[in-house]
This record gives structure tokens, C-alpha cells and sequence, in this order.
């Protein structure tokens, strides 16, 4: 080999070198740690499960699609570490330091359930991580001036409120309500900003009660509600006491015009009820009936970002051979909403996310995102609307139709319940 | 009227609720707070049957009392749901398979530490509990379950008396005439007392006294998985569920006296009464804070029970 021909060879490898340098740069990957909590056991099991379903299938389809790439070329995955709360506040705390400190995780997402998630937030903020909160609706975990926690959920002030708008457009006569709660921060959260609506809207509150989590028996409520005689019943806590409130009410014949309760209606499962569970509203986080997609954001002038309503059912569906529960949806929605953030500060900076997630406008699946960026309520879901659903059609082939608000109606209510 | 017309919802004042109860209709209106509770009573006092027999012969808490209630509604669920079995029929083979089961965990968790302390058998049947609410929430979840079958019910007045509740009323009175008749006409029944009263005098006589334990935690079991099963014909449950009754089984053992069957079923019915009435009257989250007071005050007074245990 003469001598040029050895400094060919030499320049050729050295190119491949360089080359195989640039794309090894190019093509630099990171995996971002992802921590929360799971309520595997204890009271909040299912609705959390389907919450980490719903984080989990964002997760897969992002890891799938080969991560996202940043504008410097970084390709991010994303992983999780979680561990089992068991529906309990002190393991929540424990937990999320754990989370937080040995295994570093760089963004969290909030357990299920205000409670916890209060809990969780106090060390998300120590730790100065980013936070997302889901299924979880209290507002006062966002009055505490912490700068970290987003919520995703609208919050419990604006959640039965709704309900007493749809019964004001349905009976202008019906002036008396009844309030029966579960005694949690959340439902009482709920409540307590209904009665305040209601005194406002000039309704006449004739019995506002609060019933121990775990209540079964619901006799005692509904001899009140009897005397009290309301043209609305509204409240409930959680899955069961509600499913198990509204079949007391059926059974004992107590049918007041209107029942609208927390949490339970909106659950697919609430249909076994059969007749019990006709006319009863619910408010709702998301619908699978509910179309949004590019042309509602649109329409509503802002962005949109990420799978349509279509696209979010048809993959849960896929993945979990049933029909998502908007637990479900609010799971998928936390690890979308850090995904934008993400992409768009083009690091995993908490600093730079944060300020991503305070500009944050736009339209997804779940609905319109805003957070409130005052100091008196950083953090709070101010894009975000709730929906109205109510069991429909003969006892043994329920189904669920949205009834409030008027742009998202797919059946008109049936009102009074038993009137038809 | 107006029960409590609140702009600030949290706070009732007892005086205020008291002032509203003069002005209620009348006695029919308190007939159906007492009436549902004295229809929950009886469910109660079978509910502690079971824990107050275990303790009343053997000396021991058993801390999975709930968790065994819990099964029942399972078992009874399952049998309704799977099989088609009618639910009182289910109610019957829900009972042979507690008193199994009881046996079982008797064999397994408490027989070795029967003459220990009583914080080992306070663990060990903690330990049971613990792995029965684990199985439960990995082979079930804590979804709520829901035995959709009604007997209809009946009104008079302001009361309605659901066909279900009626039905765990009089099984109620029933199993507790016939744990009377076994426990004071029957040979077995005379050895468990026998037990009870001295298990080493017995066992002199020639009572084997670790079978008759066996059968007597055998038999609280199935107590309690009856009680289960009925409460499943007309409440929602989880695996969680028996933990409520549980708590009340202790206060209910107290209030009538540990290992007697009739003042389980009398505690229960004052337990109900409580929960009936007090509503009537004050908020229902003073229903919690009354029945203790009770509790207390009767341990104060009549530690025995109201029906006077045997020690």
C-alpha cells in the first residue's frame, strides 16, 4: 500500500469515527423518572387503578413512538417508580419523600383523592419537585402558596354547581334543595361551595348533613330528607356510599324531582343499579361521548395538543378491554400535559417546565387546560369544565347521556325523575 | 320545614336541633327513625354473636371478626351471582362454609397460642385479618359489590320496612334461639359452656377441650359469616366492608355482656335504637360520640354487660 493510499484509508476511518461521534450526540438519550403513588389497596383501589392505567398507556404509547425528542436533539423516554399508598395519608407522606429523595425521581404525579394528594403536594413542594396533580379536585390544596403543583381536575368549588344551573333551566318553581354529603375534605369541599351557590341563586337549603366515609346505611338521611321534603336531593362522597345512597333512595321511595351525587354516577358500574340509578346526575371530568378533537380548539381559538376524545377511547379500550373512566382519562391527561411542558421548554429543567405549565393554554381530549398563576391560588385548574351525565332508558339497558352544559348535550333530561 | 337552613353547614348546635325537634310532626315521624333502627339492630347484634361467643369461651379478640363478615357477603355474593342460588338458601352453605373455615384458622393460627398471652392471640388473629383483606383486595379489589335481589318492601305512614331487612330481623331472633337451644339443651353446647366456665375442670371430666374450642371459634365464625351474608342481601360491600361492624361488635359485647348470645342480640337493638333516634334529634355525626359514651359509662357501671357476663 503506497503512501497515499494509507492516508486515504486513515482519512475514511476517521471520517466513520466522526460520524459514528455525531450520531452517538445526536441521538443522546435520556430517561426521565416519573414517581408517584398507587392505591393497590385500601378504599381508593379501583379508582386509582384506573388512574394509573391511564398514565401507564400515555407512557407506552410515548415509549413506543420512540420517546420525545427536545430541540437539541435529546430523546426522552420516560419511566416510573411507585409504590403502594394503600389509601393511607401517612404512607403518602413517607412515600413521596422516598420518591422524592432515594429515588430521585424528576417529575411526580398526585395519588387519587384530594386527601392524599394534599398530603403528597406538602413534599413535592419541599423537594422542589413538579407535580401533577389528578383525581383530585380540593381547592385548597392551591391556596397554601406552593409554585410547583398543577392541577388537572376543576376544581371541587365549581364541581356540583353545574348541577343546580341544569336544575334552575329545568323547574324555575323548585326552590328547596337537600345537601348529604360523605364527611371528606373533598366532598365537603364540594358542598360547602354548593350551599354557598345555592344561597346565592336564592334556593332554600332545608337539610345540609354530612355521613361518615365507610356509611352504609343511609335510613337515618333519607327519614330527613323525607321530612324536609326537597325538590332536589344533591351530594354524595365517593363510589360506594353513593351507589348505595341512591339505591336507598329508590328503595324506600323517596324519589325527589332531582338527585344529582358526587363521583358514582359517571362510573359505568353504577348502571347495575337498573331503576335506581335512572334519572340520577353526575358530574363528570370527562365523557367518552363527549367529541373533542382540533376542530373544538378551533373553534375555541386556542391549540390543540395530543389524541382526540376518539383516539383516547379506541387506545383504552385496546389496552384495558374496557370502556375509560374519566379516572382513566385524568391519568393520561397528567403524563400529556408534562409531555407538552417537556417539549416545550426543550429540557427537563424544573424551572423551565414550570414556566412551560404557567403559560399553558390549549385544548386536549380531557378539555380546555389553564392554571391560575396568581400567588393566592398558583396552581389551580381554571381552564377546565365539568360535564353532566344522567342515566337514561328502560332499567335493564341504561345508558349514560350528557345534560349539562348546553354545548355538550347528547339527550334532553329527564326531569322530574319518575315523571316518565 | 327547615331541619337546618345553614349558611354555615359545618357547625349545628345541639341546643338548635333540640329547639327543631319540638317543633316535628308527630309521633308517627319518629316511628320511622326507630323503626330502621331497631331493623339494623338485629343484624347488629347477630353481627356480634360471633365475636362476643369466641370471646366469652375462649378468652380471645379476634381481631379478624370483620374481615370474616366480609367473606360472608363474598361467599353469599358469589353463590347468588355465580349459581344462581337464592340468597337465604346461599345464606345456609355460607354458614357451614364459616364454620369450616373457622375450624381451619382456629388450627392454624390459634391453637398454639391459645395459652399465651393475649396479645398472641390478639396478633395472631390480626394476622389473619391482615391476610384475608389481602387475598380479598387482590382476588376482588375494593370494588363495591351488589347482591341485586329485593323481596319488595312495605309502607305504613311514614314507614317503610324493606322485605330484606325484615327477613335479617327474624333470622336474627331465629339463630338466637337455636344458639340458645345448642348452647343449654344440647351435649355439645353443655361442653363449650363447660369449657368456658373451666376449660382444665372440663378437660378432667373428659372433655376434649381442644376440639371444643375448634368448634366454638368454628362456630363465631359462622356467626359472623351469616351476618355477612344477610347484611349482603340489602348493602353495597368490599372487602372492607366488616371492618364497621367489627367496631360496633365490641361496643354491642360490652353493652350486653361478653359470651351471651341473648345480650348480643339486646345490644344490638339499643346499638340500632341509638342510630334510629339520635338523627331525629341531633346531627348523625353525633351518633358516633353518643354510642361511646355509653360504651364508657357502661364499663363504668356494669362491666359485666347489661345482661351480666359470666366473668
Amino acid at each position: 500500500m503506497n503512501r497515499s493510499r494509507r492516508v486515504m484509508v486513515f482519512l475514511v476511518f476517521a471520517l466513520l469515527a466522526l460520524a459514528i461521534s455525531v450520531s452517538g450526540v445526536a441521538a443522546q438519550a435520556q430517561t426521565v423518572v416519573i414517581g408517584f403513588t398507587a392505591s393497590q389497596s385500601g378504599r381508593y383501589n379501583v379508582e386509582s387503578t384506573r388512574q394509573i392505567n391511564g398514565l401507564n398507556l400515555w407512557l407506552n404509547q410515548v415509549n413506543d413512538a420512540g420517546g420525545i425528542t427536545l430541540s437539541d436533539g435529546t430523546v426522552i423516554t420516560f419511566s416510573t417508580v411507585f409504590y403502594d399508598d394503600e389509601s393511607n395519608t401517612d404512607r403518602v407522606q413517607e412515600l413521596y419523600t422516598r420518591l422524592a429523595t432515594d429515588d430521585n425521581a424528576d417529575f411526580l404525579i398526585s395519588p387519587y383523592s384530594s386527601g392524599l394528594t394534599d398530603a403528597s403536594s406538602i413534599i413535592a413542594e419541599q423537594y422542589g419537585k413538579i407535580m401533577i396533580t389528578t383525581g383530585a379536585a380540593s381547592d385548597s390544596t392551591y391556596m397554601k402558596g406552593y409554585s410547583l403543583v398543577f392541577q388537572t381536575y376543576t376544581p371541587a368549588s365549581r364541581y356540583l354547581t353545574g348541577a343546580l344551573d341544569l336544575l334552575a333551566s329545568l323547574d324555575e318553581n323548585a326552590q328547596r334543595i337537600a345537601i348529604v354529603h360523605e364527611n371528606d375534605k373533598f366532598s365537603t369541599d364540594v358542598s360547602t361551595a354548593l350551599n354557598d351557590y345555592a344561597l346565592e341563586l336564592g334556593y332554600e337549603v332545608v337539610l345540609f348533613e354530612g355521613y361518615d366515609s365507610g356509611a352504609t346505611d343511609f335510613a337515618p338521611f333519607i327519614n330527613k330528607i323525607q321530612e324536609a321534603a326537597p325538590d332536589a336531593v344533591l351530594g354524595g362522597g365517593h363510589f360506594q356510599d353513593g351507589s348505595t345512597f341512591a339505591r336507598q333512595l329508590y328503595e324506600k321511595t323517596v324519589e325527589p324531582g332531582f338527585v344529582a351525587l358526587l363521583v358514582a354516577p359517571p362510573e359505568p358500574s353504577f348502571s347495575e343499579l337498573g331503576e335506581a340509578a335512572l334519572g340520577v346526575v353526575g358530574p363528570s371530568q370527562w365523557e367518552p361521548l363527549a367529541q373533542i378533537d382540533a376542530s373544538a380548539a378551533e373553534a375555541a381559538g386556542v391549540d390543540f395538543y395530543g389524541p382526540s376524545s376518539a383516539e383516547f377511547n379506541d387506545a383504552y379500550m385496546e389496552a384495558y378491554g374496557e370502556e375509560p373512566s374519566y379516572h382513566a382519562a385524568g391519568g393520561y391527561i397528567a403524563g400529556l400535559l408534562l409531555q407538552k411542558a417537556i417539549e416545550d421548554a426543550g429540557t427537563i429543567e424544573t424551572q423551565a417546565v414550570k414556566e412551560q405549565l404557567d403559560a399553558m393554554n390549549l385544548l386536549t381530549f380531557f378539555g380546555r387546560i389553564q392554571f391560575d398563576v396568581t400567588p393566592e391560588a398558583h396552581g389551580l385548574q381554571i381552564g377546565h369544565s365539568m360535564m353532566y351525565v344522567q342515566w337514561q332508558g328502560m332499567a335493564d339497558a341504561l345508558e349514560k347521556q350528557i345534560v349539562w352544559p348546553p354545548e355538550a348535550v347528547t339527550a334532553d333530561p329527564i326531569y322530574p325523575i319518575g315523571g316518565e | 320545614m327547615c331541619l337546618s337552613p345553614s349558611s354555615q353547614p359545618s357547625v349545628e348546635k345541639i341546643g338548635s336541633s333540640l329547639s327543631k325537634a319540638v317543633f316535628r310532626g308527630g309521633y308517627m315521624d319518629i316511628l320511622a327513625f326507630l323503626t330502621d333502627g331497631l331493623l339494623i339492630g338485629f343484624v347488629y347484634g347477630i353481627a356480634a354473636m360471633g365475636l362476643t361467643l369466641i370471646w366469652g369461651v375462649m378468652n380471645v379478640i379476634n381481631l379478624s371478626h370483620g374481615s370474616i363478615i366480609a367473606l360472608g357477603m363474598f361467599a353469599l355474593y358469589f353463590l347468588f351471582v355465580s349459581l344462581g342460588i337464592n340468597p337465604y338458601i346461599g345464606v345456609v352453605l355460607v354458614a357451614v362454609l364459616g364454620l369450616l373455615l373457622g375450624m381451619v384458622i382456629y388450627a392454624v393460627a390459634i391453637h398454639r397460642v391459645i395459652n399465651a398471652p393475649h396479645l398472641s392471640t390478639l396478633l395472631a388473629t390480626f394476622a389473619v385479618n391482615m391476610i384475608i383483606i389481602g387475598l380479598g383486595t387482590t382476588a376482588f379489589s375494593t370494588s363495591p359489590r351488589n347482591v341485586d335481589f329485593s323481596l319488595g318492601s312495605m309502607s305504613i305512614g311514614p314507614v317503610t320496612i324493606l322485605g330484606t331487612r325484615a327477613v335479617a330481623a327474624i333470622a336474627s331472633v331465629l339463630i338466637t334461639a337455636a344458639l340458645y337451644y345448642f348452647l343449654y339443651r344440647t351435649t355439645l353446647g353443655k361442653y363449650v359452656r363447660a369449657v368456658t366456665d373451666n376449660r382444665a375442670a372440663a378437660e378432667l371430666m373428659g372433655i376434649p377441650s381442644a376440639r371444643v374450642l375448634a368448634f366454638s371459634f368454628g362456630l363465631g365464625t359462622m356467626l359472623a359469616a351469616i351476618a355477612g351474608g344477610l347484611i349482603a342481601t340489602f348493602f353495597p360491600f368490599t372487602i372492607l366492608s366488616g371492618t364497621t361492624y367489627e367496631l360496633k361488635s365490641f361496643v354491642i359485647g360490652v353493652l350486653g355482656g361478653v359470651g351471651n348470645p341473648l345480650g348480643a342480640l339486646i345490644g344490638g337493638l339499643i346499638l340500632g335504637t341509638f342510630e334510629g333516634i339520635i338523627p331525629y334529634f341531633l346531627p348523625t355525626s353525633w351518633v358516633p360520640v353518643l354510642e361511646f359514651i355509653l360504651f364508657v359509662v357502661i364499663l363504668l357501671v356494669r362491666p359485666t354487660g347489661l345482661l351480666g357476663a359470666k366473668k
